[in-house]
This record gives structure tokens, C-alpha cells and sequence, in this order.
């Protein structure tokens, strides 16, 4: 059981939450995910990046969209509540380098799992240029905190209502072409992390991207996490969740991502007519 | 002797076709009538070769002898001395191969099969005591002061856990998952192994004041250096598991609908997914379902394909029948229900459509060649024969490896080259205070070996406190 002791709302289907988990908070690294579960009996284990941490309070910090059944029930618990099963951290730390100039492009709830990353760099003495991009103003979160660690943020938006009107790639070509980056990290949504690979591709800029694909158990029992990695098989819940963009199979990730999209559909449409209860 | 008319007592089992709809328990039990006579078919051997059979050595002709009098209770107080979890291993074991292999009676009539019912008994004895609520909760020793981590709660880990905490120290279990059993929670299946036996089992250790620490991944959440610099554990057993589920590396192996069985398992098992109108874990809807491999792992997925709503569903097997691993009466159960079996087949590729689902498999025709040194006939495979079979899912069911990730957080622990631990004759590793059993050092193993293996580590435990 692990309390919820902070809930923001960062936009209009992004939430924040900070909960109680004292040895988590120990020994998470950037780059590491949890995996929680609502309900002890019916509810679904689901993975999210933990986004901060605060050792001395024994809290992690968590950003997350509602986007089906668990997010959604997710987003409507408040402090005081209780999440019952919180298992952590997992997946392996990144491997953060002095490298000289890194940018991180973060996409969409991407700039979460981003922002400890780049933390991370900064701390280790690189030249951090953020770049983040939302599909318009309202859906861009963490500016500020990304602001803080970074050298320098480019902001996008696919409808120009704040920033530059243009996709992430575009001023991450233009860093290219001057040969600027030394290693490019990019988190977002897949088809987003596909085009930063493949932009980086013809200037051989080391790129590492941060995959979600769908989890069961989380510590490398059932597979089904599995991507297609430079021709061989990867666990991403142990093996990663970073690999080498360049290597990813993006497409086939993509389509196994969508495996069980009819009845996430229909318990997401329940789940907001109110059709589900919370199960309690 | 008149003794040898007797017939083997049928385990009754519900009709094949309403239980492939279903998760209740196929094998019934037998009645108190049909246990005594079980029982009273022992010959009371006074070599008894069948204990020689059984991984923890219970008394068998003992525990019959006290069963074929009717005597229940105290026929379940002698295989407790030796086993901790009769009501689960006299349905699992596979006792063909182990105790009822080398039972007189089945020499005699010359078929294992019709041996003493052994594991039958067992579970009737066990069951009763559990449905009376007769368990007692054992005593337990004045405390030592010392405390002891278990990783892991399968078979092993609850075994070591039993023993540790009667022996007076303090034990805690690390589990990954959010509920304590190991494989006898998510991957046996509930029509198998009804999960509130096993439930039933972790009670009682907590009423022995046996604490459990759920959701808690050891080598993440905390390391084995943690526990025992940090939190001043004493000892740590690890009871971790196999748990690596091993694919054929063909090609389509990614493809949706390509699922491990641990997968397709634990999404049925652990998480309830045949529960749909209440369950949040979604199961991919099968019509057409091929496993593969032919063990216990590969009869559960395919039987439990057939109760999630699949309307074929075949098992794909190298090698004959009579060289399946799988517990013979899962094979029976399974054909009764009306799963095909392909054996002398082999898979060589799994093919999609646009959308990278299934859609169909390629076998090759294997023959049976010269037999080998061992004296097996080798399967070989037969050119020119390749076919396709329409499938929509593809489950491998192939035997799992070992998980490295406590190898890799924990610097001087010794393993194989597949990465099981390596321990001595007492469970003990390479390691000062730590020992391993069960599947991480034997590889896959069975239910009953890990327990056993769990107890030996128990008592190596106790005796190494005591001379420090
Ligand atoms: C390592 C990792 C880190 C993640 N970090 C974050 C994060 O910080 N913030 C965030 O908002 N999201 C994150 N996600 C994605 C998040 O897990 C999914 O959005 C969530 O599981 C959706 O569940 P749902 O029931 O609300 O929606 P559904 O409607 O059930 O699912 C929507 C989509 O989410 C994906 N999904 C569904 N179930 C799972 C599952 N068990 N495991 C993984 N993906 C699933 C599928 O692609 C599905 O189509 C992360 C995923 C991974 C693998
Ligand atoms: C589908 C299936 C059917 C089977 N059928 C039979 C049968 O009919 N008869 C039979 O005798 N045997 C059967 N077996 C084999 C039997 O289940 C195993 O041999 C036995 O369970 C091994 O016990 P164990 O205690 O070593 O490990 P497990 O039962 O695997 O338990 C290990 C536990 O440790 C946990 N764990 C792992 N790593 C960590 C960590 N780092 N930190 C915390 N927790 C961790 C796991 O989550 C798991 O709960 C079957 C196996 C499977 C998969
Ligand atoms: S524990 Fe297994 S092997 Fe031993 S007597 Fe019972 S059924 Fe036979
Ligand atoms: S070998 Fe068979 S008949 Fe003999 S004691 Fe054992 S169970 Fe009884
Ligand atoms: S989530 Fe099960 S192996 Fe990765
Ligand atoms: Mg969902």
C-alpha cells in the first residue's frame, strides 16, 4: 500500500502524483520505471518512468496521462488515497557519460520520463539542449523544470500556439547539419521516437530512445514486453527500456503496442460514461 | 496376494466437455470409501522401493497403512514430517516418474500407471484435514534473535520459510509479484491447482508469524548486500525461480499474437483474465491456437487457450508421445477434451498478415531415426515436407532459463554457465550467509524438488546460526 501525498493537475488529461515509497526513492535511478496496480484482485499491472524522487521524504514522483481504464481511475484518486501494489524501480539505469553536448527531445507526456534524464546529464557536466514539443500550448508540461536543467529549450507545437510552429525534428536537423550533438536522448510517443532516430541517422549521432511497450509482470518472466533490437530479441523491461534508436524496430513495436486495442477501447468507453466502478 | 486383485480406484473428473469451459478443478478426489481401498492396496513392502521414488522420502507405507484404517489424521501427521504441502504435491507431482515408478505393485503389473495410487491418497488425506479445519499451526522454538530472507515464495521459499520460523528466528519473504505462491499462482492452472489451497498453505505460515513483503524485487528494490549490511539479515535463501521464458528463434516469433506461455498464463492466471466482465487485463481472443513443446507448461496453456473460448487448439511436439515430459494424466486430460496433437512436427516460422497479426504456421514432418547412444530414437526431419496450418495465436511453451537479474546485482555469487546458482550439498552458494534452492539451481525441476531442496537449505541455515 503506498500513499498519494501530492496530485497536480498539469493539463488537461496530465496529472501529477508524488507517493509514500521509501525504498524506491532510495534506489531509483534515472531512467527507471515502476509498475502499479489498483486493485489487489481485478486491477492491471501498468508501467510508468518515475519522473522524481525525494529520498530524504521517501517519496517518488509520478506523470502520467489518462488516456484508458487504469489512468483514467488513476487520475481520479486523491491524496490520502492508497495505491495497493507499487513494485520498483525497474528497468535499467541509463548510462549517463560526459559526452560533451547532449539533446534531449522530449514529445508529448515523453517530457516526464525526459526530464530526470536530462537531469542526469547536466549534473554530469554536459551542455544539455532540451527540446520539447506538444501538440499545442495547453498540452506542454514541465517547461519550467526542464528550463532548470537544460542550457537551452526549444519549444514546438504542431499548431504553433506557442514556441516554433513545426515538429521536433525540425530543429533537431538544423542542430545536426551544425554538428552540434554529441548524443541525442528522445522520449515521446513511438511514431515521434521513430523520425528522431531517422533524422539522426545520416550524422551518426548516437540517439537513445526510451520504449513502452505493453508489460505484464515487469522483471522478465513472460516476454511480453519484447521489441526487435538490431535483429535480436530485447526485453525492454529488463534489457532497456533505452536501446539504440537506430537498431529498434519501430514499426513492428508499434503494431504489437496496439494487440489488445479493441477491448482497451471498449473498457476505456465504459470507464467514461461511468459504466466501471473503482472496483471497491 | 489377495491384495493384487484389487483394481486401481478411478480419480472421478468432470465431464471433459463441461470443464473445457470452464476453471473448476478437473480431478474431483477421491471419497473416503474409495480411499481406503486405495490405501489398503499397498503390499507394505518392508524394503518399500516407492519412498526411494519420493524427492523428500515420505513414509509411504506408513501414511497408506494409517489411511486404509481410516486413521486420517494420523496418516497426514506422517507425511507432514517429510513434506509440507501434501494437498499440492499429491495433485502435481508427477508421480509416474517418482514415487508410483518404483511401487511393487505397478512392477508387478508391469505399468507404473497402476501402482498405489499414491499421490491420490495423499491428496484425500490432505484435503480433509484442510476442509476440517484441522491444520494445526505448528510450534514454534524460542526465538533465536536471528532473521532470515527468503526471496522468492514458490514452493522452495515457503518450504525454507515453514522450517526457519519453527526453528525460532525470524523470517521475512521478498516477492516480486502482488501475490505470494510463485508458480503455483500464476502458472499452474486454477482447474489444475485451485489457488485456494495454495492460499490456504500461506496462511498458515502467517499465522506462524511468517511476515511477506509483496511487490518488492530483490536486486532492485534492494540488493542481497542491502539486506544483509542494511537491514542486518543473519542469512538469505534465494527461492527465485526459473521464470526466462525461451523462444524457438524462428522467424514471426514477434508477431501479435505470439505470446509465451508464461505470458498467456499469468494474464489467465495471476491477473483472473478469463474474468472479463470484471478484470482490467485484457486476453488476446483465439480461434485458432498452436503451443508448442510438449511439457506440463505446454498442456496448461493449450488447455487453458481451450477454456478462454478457442475453437481449435493443437499442440505441436518434435519428438512421439511416450517422450512427452508432461505428467501423463494432463496428456489424457487434454486429449479427452479434444485438443489435437501433432507430434513428429516442428515449427519453422510463424507467419502474419499487413497488421503483423498470426495468421498461420509452418511445420516440418520429422521421422524417428537410428536410436542414439542413449538408446532413443532421434527424431529427424524429413526434407520436402513443410506445411502450413492456419493459426491466430502462437503460445511457446518451451521450458524456461534461469532470470540473471540477482547474478547481476550480486558480485561474488557463483553460477553456471546458464546462470543457475551454484550451491553445495547443504544449499549452501559461494557466498558467506546465503543459500539457493528450487528452480534457480536445478534448472526446471518440479514442485516437490524445490521443497525439498528449501528444507535442506533450512536446516543448513539453523545449524551455520548456531556456530556463529
Ligand atoms: C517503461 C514504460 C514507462 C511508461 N511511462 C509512462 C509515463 O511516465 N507516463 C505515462 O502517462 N505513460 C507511461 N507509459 C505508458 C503507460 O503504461 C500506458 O499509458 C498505460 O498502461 C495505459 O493503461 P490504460 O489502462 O490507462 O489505457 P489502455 O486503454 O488500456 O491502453 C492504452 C495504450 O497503452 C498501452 N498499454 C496498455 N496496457 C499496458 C501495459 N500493461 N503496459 C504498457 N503499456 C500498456 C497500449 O499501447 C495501449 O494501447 C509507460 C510505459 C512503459 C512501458
Ligand atoms: C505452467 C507450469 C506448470 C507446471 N506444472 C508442474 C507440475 O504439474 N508438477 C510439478 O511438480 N511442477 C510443475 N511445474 C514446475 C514447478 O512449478 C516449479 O519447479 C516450482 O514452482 C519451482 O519452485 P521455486 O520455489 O524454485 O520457484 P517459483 O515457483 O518459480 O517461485 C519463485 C518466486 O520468486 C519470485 N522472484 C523471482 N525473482 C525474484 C526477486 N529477484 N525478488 C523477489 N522475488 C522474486 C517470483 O516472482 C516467484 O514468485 C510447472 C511449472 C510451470 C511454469
Ligand atoms: S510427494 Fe510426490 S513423490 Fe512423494 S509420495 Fe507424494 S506424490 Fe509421491
Ligand atoms: S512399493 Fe507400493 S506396495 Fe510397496 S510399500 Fe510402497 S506403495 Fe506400498
Ligand atoms: S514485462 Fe514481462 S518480461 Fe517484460
Ligand atoms: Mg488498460
Amino acid at each position: 500500500m503506498n500513499k498519494i501525498v501530492e496530485k497536480k493537475q498539469l493539463s488537461d488529461d496530465v496529472y501529477l502524483m508524488e507517493l509514500e515509497a521509501p525504498y524506491i526513492a532510495e534506489s531509483r535511478r534515472a531512467g527507471q520505471f515502476i509498475i502499479l496496480q489498483l486493485d489487489n484482485n481485478f486491477g492491471e499491472r501498468i508501467p510508468l518512468t518515475i519522473a522524481d524522487a525525494n529520498e530524504s521524504k521517501g517519496t517518488i514522483t509520478i506523470i502520467f496521462q489518462a488516456v484508458g481504464k487504469t489512468t483514467i481511475h488513476l487520475s481520479k484518486l486523491e491524496v490520502g488515497d492508497y495505491i495497493e501494489n507499487l513494485l520498483g524501480p525497474l528497468g535499467t539505469p541509463t548510462e549517463i557519460k560526459k559526452v560533451g553536448t547532449v539533446v534531449c527531445v522530449g514529445g508529448g507526456i515523453g517530457v516526464a520520463p525526459m526530464h530526470p534524464i536530462a537531469q542526469a546529464y547536466k549534473a554530469a557536466g554536459n551542455r544539455v539542449i532540451s527540446i520539447i514539443g506538444a501538440r499545442n500550448r495547453d498540452l506542454l508540461i514541465m517547461e519550467e523544470e526542464i528550463k532548470k536543467c537544460s542550457d537551452e529549450v526549444i519549444i514546438c507545437t504542431d499548431d504553433g500556439s506557442y514556441g516554433r510552429k513545426d515538429l521536433v525534428t525540425a530543429p533537431l536537423k538544423e542542430l545536426c547539419e551544425k554538428g552540434i550533438p554529441n548524443e541525442v536522448v528522445a522520449i515521446g510517443p513511438p511514431i515521434m521516437m521513430k523520425f528522431v532516430s531517422e533524422t539522426t541517422r545520416p550524422y551518426n549521432v548516437h540517439t537513445m530512445v526510451s520504449l513502452n511497450t505493453i508489460m505484464v509482470d515487469g522483471t522478465g518472466m513472460c516476454g511480453g514486453c519484447r521489441v526487435t533490437v538490431g535483429g535480436e530479441t530485447k526485453f525492454v523491461c529488463v534489457d532497456g527500456p533505452e536501446f539504440d534508436g537506430h537498431l529498434v524496430d519501430f514499426d513492428n513495436m508499434m503494431l504489437r503496442q496496439k494487440a489488445y486495442k479493441t477491448q482497451e477501447d471498449q473498457a476505456t468507453h465504459k470507464c467514461r460514461i461511468g459504466l466501471t466502478g473503482d472496483h471497491k | 496376494k489377495e491384495r493384487m486383485t484389487i483394481p486401481q480406484m478411478d480419480m472421478p473428473a468432470q465431464d471433459p466437455v463441461l470443464r473445457s469451459k470452464n476453471q473448476k478443478e478437473v480431478a474431483l478426489g477421491y471419497t473416503e470409501e474409495m480411499a481406503i481401498i486405495e490405501a489398503s492396496r499397498c503390499l507394505q513392502c518392508k524394503n518399500a522401493p516407492c519412498i526411494k521414488g519420493c524427492p523428500v522420502g515420505i513414509n509411504i507405507p506408513g501414511f497408506l497403512d494409517a489411511a486404509a484404517k481410516g486413521n486420517f489424521q494420523e496418516s497426514v501427521d506422517i507425511i507432514k514430517e517429510a513434506s509440507l504441502l501434501p494437498a499440492i504435491c499429491g495433485r502435481v507431482c508427477p508421480q509416474e516418474t517418482q514415487c508410483m515408478e518404483f511401487c511393487t505393485v505397478g512392477k508387478t503389473l508391469k505399468d507404473p500407471m497402476k501402482s498405489v495410487a499414491i499421490g491420490r491418497v495423499e491428496r484425500y488425506v490432505a484435503d480433509l484435514e484442510r476442509e476440517t479445519n484441522s491444520i494445526k499451526i505448528p510450534a514454534i522454538k524460542e526465538s533465536t534473535g536471528n532473521k532470515v530472507a527468503i526471496i522468492g515464495s514458490g514452493p522452495a521459499g515457503l518450504a525454507a520459510a515453514a522450517d526457519l520460523r519453527q526453528d525460532g528466528h525470524e523470517v521475512v519473504v521478498f516477492e516480486a509479484f502482488h501475490k505470494p505462491g510463485g508458480v503455483m499462482i500464476y502458472g499452474i492452472p486454477e482447474f489444475r491447482l485451485p489457488k485456494a489451497i495454495v492460499e490456504k498453505e500461506i496462511d498458515t505460515l502467517k499465522e506462524m508469524g511468517v511476515k511477506f513483503e509483496m511487490n518488492f524485487l530483490v536486486g532492485r528494490t534492494r540488493t542481497i548486500a542491502d539486506l544483509i549490511e542494511k537491514d542486518n539479515f543473519d542469512a538469505v535463501f534465494i527461492g527465485s525461480g526459473a521464470g526466462l521464458p525461451k523462444f524457438m528463434n524462428i522467424p514471426g516469433e514477434n508477431l501479435v499474437g505470439v505470446f509465451s506461455a508464461n505470458e498467456y498464463l499469468t494474464r489467465s492466471n495471476l491477473m483472473k483474465a478469463y474474468d472479463k466482465e470484471n478484470v482490467d487485463t485484457p486476453i488476446y481472443q483465439s480461434k485458432k491456437v498452436a503451443v508448442l513443446g510438449g511439457g506440463n507448461v505446454a498442456m496448461d496453456a493449450a488447455r487453458m487457450a481451450l477454456r478462454l473460448g478457442a475453437e481449435e487448439v493443437n499442440v505441436i511436439y518434435r519428438r512421439t508421445r511416450n517422450e512427452m515430459p508432461a505428467r501423463v494424466e494432463e496428456i489424457e486430460h487434454a486429449m479427452e477434451e479434444g485438443i489435437k496433437f501433432h507430434f513428429l512436427t516442428n515449427p519453422i516460422r510463424i507467419l502474419g498478415d499487413d497488421n503483423a497479426r498470426v495468421n498461420a504456421i509452418e511445420c516440418l514432418k520429422y521421422e524417428l531415426g537410428e536410436p542414439d547412444d542413449s538408446g532413443r530414437r532421434r527424431p529427424l526431419p524429413i526434407s520436402g515436407s513443410e506445411f502450413i496450418m492456419e493459426m491466430d495465436t502462437v503460445i511457446p511453451a518451451l521450458g524456461n532459463g534461469s532470470n540473471p537479474l540477482i547474478k547481476q546485482t550480486t558480485q561474488d555469487l557463483e553460477t553456471t554457465k546458464w546462470g543457475n546458482i551454484v550451491v553445495n550439498e547443504n544449499n549452501k552458494s559461494s557466498m558467506d550467509r546465503v543459500y539457493a534452492g528450487g528452480d534457480i539451481v536445478l534448472g526446471a525441476a518440479t514442485v516437490i524438488l524445490a521443497m525439498g531442496e528449501g528444507r535442506t537449505a533450512a536446516k543448513a541455515i539453523t545449524d551455520d546460526l548456531k556456530n556463529r
